[in-house]
């Protein structure tokens, strides 16, 4: 019978030290939502000796926003506390597009954005959010902390670029500037408890008429979830319309590389992909120039 | 819901009832609600072992070889099995409560010996200290197998040069033994008319073919069960069960024990629909217990319930009506196969009996297939079989009538089975419902009120005959008044206080007074499965009997205690009088006080195996709405109409209604058993085997219909499954009502309904 050692890490430095002392075989743990499942049905990817608490370390609780440094979100601070913090409603509030869309209310409770991006499913349904808004995530290791542009961080299905010894310290999203708006939306089957078919999060910012900047990301269509260039230079430089729009969303279902598998064909998947990216440009389109 | 919506039920009854048709709290509520019952899985005993069952990988495979020395050395563990610990009993027929099979087939289900039919066949167990050391301890069997090319699909089995699942299974064709090796377990037949003339006096045919799925029951409590096998040779078993009389009949044979040396203690059931009906764990728990002397329990998880118990097949069904131009249906061919999963036994014959039966038919004629697939046994899903028939025949039925340009309601109406109508299958209906039902769907807010712009409409009716079968009832009168009933139908939907009801009833006091319980084996007379929509009919039946009992006794009490003909006696609301002397009376309180010194104590019983059973038939109206950009339907009204004979407890009719509405839902939207190349359930969890949810769903609103049977004291009907019956035509017919097109698979993903229209 395996067991499983347990450690309380206060401080960055120390969840650090248990990490590199425990030979790779130790996991941090936030809100614990997908690694105590993974552990549970022995998962062989979360092959753990050590599991780190790290829900006491002050920096992963920080969620602060200032206009300069935009919104800082400590990696284990709970999707409740983001969707009901007033400066993510004042600045973000497309990030409760995902926060609210994670799991059920007690889950909401425990899961953080933080557990989301390390976890690295391609369907992670804030993801595709995070890379929307530029986010970029600090790391911490043995040699001190370095940062990561979020669309960088996952290099394949529940891989990241994340080493063995390093935590995720926080997500930094900049200050989005005026004329914003972003959505993330996914679809699934039912209308709760599911994985997302598809996930697009996208963002724009609109100025005098024209797309100023652009993201588009999208989850569940290939290894990780994938930013999408050409949608991006469909959009920046063009009048806002449809047919930006509609140029974008056909280059987001040109970039889709999904699987076929129970939860839909991959044609299925790349038709999706249009339509969601088309359906969330356009909510995000209606928040830039509806204020939110 | 408000009294309005009940007032729209339909009551053509005219026997006015006390406590029939009240709706009382029931008896177990707060035990179940403040999560006092005792579940199975809660059972615990003083040194409890833990079992845990090693599966198949493979879909279909021999069995070259198990080597379990080395799970056997292992530190906790006490005891493994295999195949091999059975008796040999050699084969012979048993009788699985609402089927037979073969000793050898339900033996080899319950742990492989010659070959893994399905991707999660249990091949061998152990009882360990813990759970975790048992888990580990799987890991240490060593098997060998030869992968075999799996068959998945009645289409792939029937086909020339198929993989072979069984060497000894000969096709049995019309009853005879063609003696040729085959998948397919049996054709049969039920003719009635000419079909051919009848289709060459049609003014139109429809001819279409329709696919559906292998779907889950997905009751929430996986199947369990704890043995302890004593030294003195008695066996008992307490376990999540619907025939705790079923359990001790299999395992007497399948271990070869008489009846008399095994109890089963039916624990309270969360969930069966029919898949609860045959044992799966409840033997390898007691071969366990033989080897190490202790109890041993074993709990599924719920992925070793989707892949190690009985879903309900997937089928092919071919659906040829042919009409006059008035409507009137001149012939109707139905082509059904099914798949039995890995043992003959599938519904098919049960599907056969209810997919014309909603009409009066000159001229049908059905064919069924058993066919054997390398998925799980199917076990019985709540009106099995009867949804898949009903998917293809209600939706061929919308399309003759659109094609006739008639109303759907109509031409149901124009064709429907009446008293005195004789089914294609044989029997002739006494009174039934169906008109009534189709009238009241008609004449419905829902119906009358045109659909929303940009929503589909859908209707159909289904049917589900009831069986009787046996049934015991015990009454004991307290000391109070009140009584103690005692019962063997273990509990899945509120019947114990139906029951209850039908005993308060007969003697005329509040159900309050009556505390019913479901007993173990040694406890009460024989009482089949509940299942078949028999319980509250048959049990009801016999709580009712026994209650009579009481009731005679109680006035032949009185009748000695006042010195006068017992004949002079009547006993109403509760309270014995003369019928000549209006002196003369006694409370049924007042007479229970005084038994000890009058005599003793008074107790009735009941044993009945009712043959009165009266079908049931159920519509739906739906309305629906489809993203045509992602093919997701969503459904926004629905409304379920059943004929239930006389409603004993109308909130739980109505649950049955809106409970078997939702399981008809999930199967017409999302439910699927999905199946990689390889043969192996890709979706065995409930995240990804899409039941609905609650946000999935609008209110189902009901319209209880009260024809009463005739065969039943209060006109009872079963009313537990015909529900489930309609919603997988009735929101295919929505959808091709929003669409345009025919959806002629299921289940209706919006991946597939947004192809339907390539």
């Amino acid at each position: 019978m395996k067991w499983i050692d347990y450690e309380n890490a206060k401080t960055v430095d120390e969840a650090v030290k248990i990490l590199s002392q425990s030979g790779g075989k130790a996991r941090p743990m936030a809100g614990g939502t997908d690694l105590i499942v993974q552990l549970r049905v022995k998962d062989p990817r979360v092959d753990a000796d050590v599991v780190v608490n790290v829900k006491d370390i002050p920096e992963l609780n920080e969620l602060s926003y200032s206009a300069d440094k935009g919104l800082t979100i400590g990696a284990a601070v709970p999707c409740h506390e983001i969707y009901n913090d007033a400066n993510v409603i004042a600045h973000y509030p497309a990030l409760i597009d995902s926060a609210s869309l994670i799991g059920g209310t007690q889950i909401q409770g425990r899961a953080s954005l933080g557990g989301n991006l390390c976890n690295a499913a391609p369907s992670g349904d804030s993801i595709p959010n995070l890379v929307a808004h530029n986010g970029v995530a600090t790391l911490a290791g043995p040699n001190g902390t370095r940062e990561v542009a979020v669309e960088d961080v996952c290099t394949g299905p529940r891989q990241t670029c994340i080493g063995k010894d390093e935590i995720l310290v926080s997500i930094n999203l900049p200050n989005p500037g005026d004329g914003f708006g972003a959505n993330y939306i996914r679809f699934i089957p039912r209308n709760e408890m599911d994985i997302a078919v598809v996930g697009a999060g996208v963002s724009v910012n609109i100025a005098g008429g024209k797309f100023t900047a652009a993201k588009v990301s999208l989850a569940s269509v290939a290894p990780t979830p994938i930013s999408v260039p050409d949608a991006i230079s469909a959009l920046v430089g063009e009048s806002v319309g449809d047919g930006p729009i509609q140029k974008a969303a056909n280059a987001a279902k040109e970039a889709a590389k999904p699987i076929s598998d129970m939860r839909g064909t991959a044609e299925y998947r790349k038709h999706l992909c249009e339509v969601l990216t088309r359906r969330a440009l356009n909510t995000a389109v209606e928040r830039a120039q509806g204020g939110k | 819901m408000t009294t309005a919506d009940y007032e729209r039920n339909m009551v053509l009854s005219n026997v006015d009832y006390k406590v029939v048709g009240t709706r009382p709290v029931r008896h177990d509520g707060a035990d179940k609600v403040t999560g006092r019952a005792i579940y199975g899985a809660d059972f615990d005993a003083s040194g409890l072992l833990h079992g845990k069952i090693l599966r198949s990988p493979h879909a279909h495979a021999k069995i070259l070889s198990i080597d379990t020395s080395k799970a056997e050395a292992l530190d906790g563990v006490k005891a493994v099995a295999t195949a091999s610990d059975f008796p040999n009993t050699g084969d012979k027929s048993v009788d699985l409560g609402e089927d037979t099979t073969k000793l050898k087939w339900l033996r080899d289900n319950i742990l492989a010996s010659d070959k893994a039919l399905y991707t999660g066949h249990a091949i061998a167990a152990v009882a360990a200290v813990n759970p975790h050391v048992a888990e580990e301890a799987l890991a240490l069997i060593e098997v060998k197998y030869e992968a075999l090319d799996p068959v998945m699909t009645t289409q792939e089995a029937m086909s020339s040069g198929a993989s072979i699942l069984h060497d000894g299974l000969t096709t049995q064709e019309l009853g005879e033994d063609t003696g040729k090796v085959s998948n397919v377990a049996s054709h049969f037949q039920h003719v009635k008319g000419d079909v051919q003339k009848g289709f060459s006096e049609a003014d139109v045919i429809i001819e279409r073919e329709y696919d559906t799925k292998t779907v889950h029951q997905g009751y929430i409590e996986p199947h369990n069960g704890t043995a302890l096998w004593s030294p003195d040779g008695r066996l008992h078993v307490w376990c999540s069960t619907q025939g705790s009389f079923v359990v001790r009949d299999s395992l007497s044979d399948l271990l070869g024990i008489p009846v008399s040396r095994i109890r089963v203690t039916p624990t309270e059931i969360g969930g069966g629909f029919g898949g609860k009906i045959p044992i799966y764990v409840e033997p390898v728990a007691a071969i366990l217990s033989k080897k190490t002397g202790a109890p041993v329990k074993i709990v599924m998880s719920r992925k070793e319930t989707f892949e190690g118990s009985g879903p309900t097949p997937g089928s092919n069904i071919k659906i040829k009506l042919g009409a006059k131009s008035d409507g009137t249906i001149t012939a109707a061919h139905a082509w059904m196969a099914m798949e039995a999963g890995a043992y003959p036994g599938s519904p098919v014959g049960a599907a056969a009996q209810c997919v014309f039966s909603t009409y009066e038919l000159e001229n049908a004629l059905i064919d069924g297939y058993d066919v054997v697939v390398n998925k799980p046994k199917t076990a019985a899903y709540r009106a099995p079989g009867a949804p898949n028939a009903a998917f293809g025949m209600e939706q061929a039925l919308n399309e003759l009538a659109a094609k006739l340009g008639m109303d759907p309601i109509d031409i149901r109406l124009k064709n429907v089975a009446v008293e005195g109508t004789r089914r294609p299958d044989g029997p002739v209906f006494r009174r039934i419902g169906a008109k009534e039902v189709l009238e009241a769907m008609r004449d419905h807010p829902h119906y009358q009120t045109a659909k929303e712009s940009g929503h589909g409409r859908g209707i159909a009716i289904g049917f589900w005959f009831n069986i009787g079968f046996d049934s015991a009832c015990n009454i004991a009168v307290n000391k109070d008044g009140s009584i103690n009933l005692t019962e063997g139908s273990t509990d899945i939907g509120g019947s114990r206080t139906s029951i209850a009801m039908h005993a308060a009833e007969v003697l005329g006091i509040p159900v309050e007074d009556v505390r019913p319980s479901v007993v173990d084996t040694d406890t009460i007379g024989f009482t089949a499965v509940t299942g078949g929509s028999r319980t509250t009919f048959a049990t009801g039946w016999a709580a009712y009997e026994a209650a009579q009992d009481v009731k005679t006794q109680s006035i032949e009490r009185a009748a000695s205690i006042w010195d006068v003909d017992s004949d002079s006696l009547q006993m109403e609301d509760g309270v014995i009088s003369s019928k000549t002397d209006s002196e003369l009376k006694m409370t049924f309180k007042e007479l229970a006080s005084q038994m000890s010194d009058t005599g003793g104590g008074i107790t009735g019983r009941a044993a009945v195996n009712p043959k009165g059973v009266g079908g049931s038939f159920c519509g739906n109206i739906v309305d629906v709405s489809v993203d045509d950009e992602t093919g997701k339907v969503t459904i926004e009204r629905f409304t379920c109409v059943q004929d239930v004979g006389k409603a004993i407890h109308p909130s739980y009719v109505e649950g049955q209604m809106q409970g078997g509405s939702v399981q008809g839902i999930g199967w017409a939207l999302n439910e699927e058993y999905f199946m990689n190349d390889q043969g192996n359930m890709a979706n065995s969890s409930l995240l990804d085997y899409r039941m609905p949810t609650s946000l999935d769903l609008p209110m189902i609103d009901t319209v209880i219909v009260e024809v009463a049977n005739p065969g039943h004291p209060f006109g009872v009907r079963g009313v537990g499954e015909a529900n489930i019956v309609p919603p997988t035509p009735a929101i295919a017919n929505a959808v091709s009502d929003a669409t345009g097109n025919i959806m002629t698979q299921l289940p209706l993903t919006p991946g597939a309904v947004l192809d339907s229209g390539k």
